[in-house]
């Protein structure tokens, strides 16, 4: 199996300035294919900063500026010709804090495929939806009240939703900024459930401060701190022989 | 100790008397106002009054062609206004960079719009619209005067002007109250910017735009300075029929019926009575404007 792991992101040299202070110094890694990527790292260390260059969404920030590469199969997507809205599509997101619409489960679902004009999917909405929330791990416990906010759910519910409507717009790559920091433990099993079993299909960055998450959802960690990247390997080889000190002191909760 | 604790409590107590005070001078100078009027005016108030004519010199008959006025020209001043206003809070708000000094100066240009007083704006409409663009329009078209003459339109974007900054203001509140989660998460979707303004950032920022509406339209009915000069009448005898016409409307008729009546006697229950609809009808707007608020607010908690 090694062997057939295919490259999906690519970052060379990568540099993101945020005014003038450097948020990110020098960012070179390689994101495989079908795998989950934890970045982790203490606060401040530009982890979100970092996933959130790889669908720029950094872009809505006032005085941030990038330069290096960040190669999405193997195209930079911050040259010139790239249609960020294209980009997104691609590279779905979830965010730290559920955030779904003030809309029904349905909509929210079906938002993405309605804004995205893919006649391939609009015909087919209901499934579309239906899959998604499958894929989700969240249709049994709603496919009822599809037609109700998605305001009156629980938290996890709501992440599982927000899930479900980035699933929608069938990505390949999905980022995931501290899905499960604002919920309780028995949600936050489930969303971790839900990471394994959507790496099968999809491409997977997640960013993390729990590093018992990282090392139980991913396959390869990410350390970083200052904006730099110290340590980069297999989650396995991370977590119990560090070839870095700081990435050490870090895993064994010395600072941070 | 002992001492410094009893003046806290003295002083606390004249603080809680003076801003009381001050409370109840506004409460009671309400009632006043409205004890009066109802007092002068409730016996005026019938369906006559409401759907007829003034007759002999204003000291007979009833409103309507002031009521009807004013529906028209707030009417026409609202579709001056909203477009404008609205699209102008848009572009402040979800593109325009925050920081930049164009920003700051349209913004600060809005705010200090908002601060001049409402007969200058009469007489900015009555130069820029009557003289300036009216009469050039008439010159161009030809024809005898048409838009170089106080009427309807002039005097509603005249009202328009002068409820810009409100609109954008509201607007741009109720923008700045849709959580930025909200639009990160559907640009993360692949909306476009403009999908998610509509789709998204809009719809939660109606309510606070239909309360700054709602706000606009009991100012626009009650407003006089502005449109003294640029389209109200004294009396006509049809009511209008197009923009280009003269009107006569409420807060305008109010005016004239307390300085220019022939006979002071008969008019005053008849303005007091006029003047008592007008302010039933601006407190009850305001009253829609807060029921809307409520509501919608409760509404977003629920998520619709």
């Amino acid at each position: 199996m090694p062997d057939q792991i295919t490259e999906r992101i690519a970052m060379a040299g990568f540099n993101l300035y945020y005014h003038a202070t450097k948020a990110l110094e020098d960012i070179s890694l390689s994101i495989p294919e079908r795998q989950v990527t934890a970045i982790i790292g203490p606060s401040g260390c530009g982890k979100s900063t970092l996933l959130r260059s790889i669908n720029r969404m950094n872009d809505l920030i006032d005085g941030v500026r990038v330069d290096g590469q960040l190669l999405l199969d193997g195209e930079d997507i911050y040259d010139r010709g790239i249609d960020v809205v294209e980009l997104r599509r691609k590279v779905g997101m979830v965010f730290q804090r559920p955030n779904p619409f003030p809309k029904s489960i349905y909509e929210n679902v079906a938002f993405g495929v309605r804004m995205g004009g893919n006649q391939g999917l609009t015909s087919k909405l209901d499934e579309v939806v239906e899959r998604s929330l499958k894929e989700a791990a969240i249709w049994d416990e709603i496919k009822d009240r599809l037609s109700r906010s998605a305001m009156e759910l629980s938290g996890g519910q709501q992440q599982r939703v927000c899930i479900a409507r980035a699933l929608a717009v069938e990505p390949e790559v999905i980022l995931m900024d501290e899905p499960a920091s604002a919920l309780d433990p028995l949600a936050t099993a489930k969303i971790e459930e839900l990471i394994f079993r959507l790496k099968e299909k999809y491409t997977i960055v997640i960013v993390t401060h729990n590093m018992q998450q990282a090392a139980r959802v991913s396959d390869q960690t990410a350390f970083l701190m200052l904006g730099k990247l110290i340590e980069y390997d297999k989650t396995s080889k991370m977590f119990t022989s560090p070839s870095n000190k700081l990435t050490e002191e870090y895993i064994t909760g010395r600072f941070g | 100790m002992k001492r410094a604790a009893s003046i806290n409590r003295i002083s606390d107590r004249i603080n809680i008397g003076l801003t009381g005070l001050a409370t109840v001078l506004i409460f009671a100078i309400l009632v006043v106002i409205l004890g009066t009027l109802v007092a002068g005016g409730h016996k005026v108030i019938t369906w006559e009054f409401l759907t007829q004519p003034p007759r002999e010199g204003m000291t007979k008959g009833g409103i309507f062609p002031a009521i009807f006025g004013m529906v028209f020209s707030v009417m026409i001043m609202l579709i001056a206004v909203l477009p404008v206003g609205v699209s102008a809070a848009i572009y402040l708000h979800e593109y325009a960079k925050p920081g930049h000094w164009l920003t700051k100066l349209v913004r600060g240009a809005v705010n200090n719009l908002a601060g001049v007083p409402s007969i200058v704006f009469g007489l900015f409409g009555l130069g820029f619209f009557i003289n300036f663009l009216g009469r050039g329009l008439d010159a161009s078209l030809g024809k005898e005067t048409l838009f170089g003459q106080p009427c309807i339109l002039w005097a509603a974007l005249t009202l328009a002007l002068l409820n810009l900054p409100m609109i954008i203001v509201a607007t741009e509140e109720a923008l700045r109250a849709v959580p930025q989660t909200e639009r990160a998460g559907a640009l993360a979707l692949g909306a476009t910017k403009w999908q998610t303004i509509w789709h998204v950032v809009l719809p939660q920022a109606l309510p606070g735009i239909l309360t700054g509406t709602v706000l606009v339209i009991s100012r626009g009915a009650g407003e006089v300075a502005p449109i003294m000069f640029t389209g109200a009448a004294y009396f006509l005898p049809t009511l209008p029929k197009v923009p280009t016409d003269q009107f006569m409307t409420l807060g305008y008729h109010i005016f004239v019926m307390s300085t220019q009546s022939p006979d002071i006697e008969a008019t005053v229950p008849i303005a007091m009575g006029a003047t008592l609809v007008l302010l039933s009808l601006t407190i009850a707007l305001n009253m829609v404007a807060v029921v809307i608020r409520t509501r919608t607010r409760k509404a977003l908690r629920r998520g619709r």
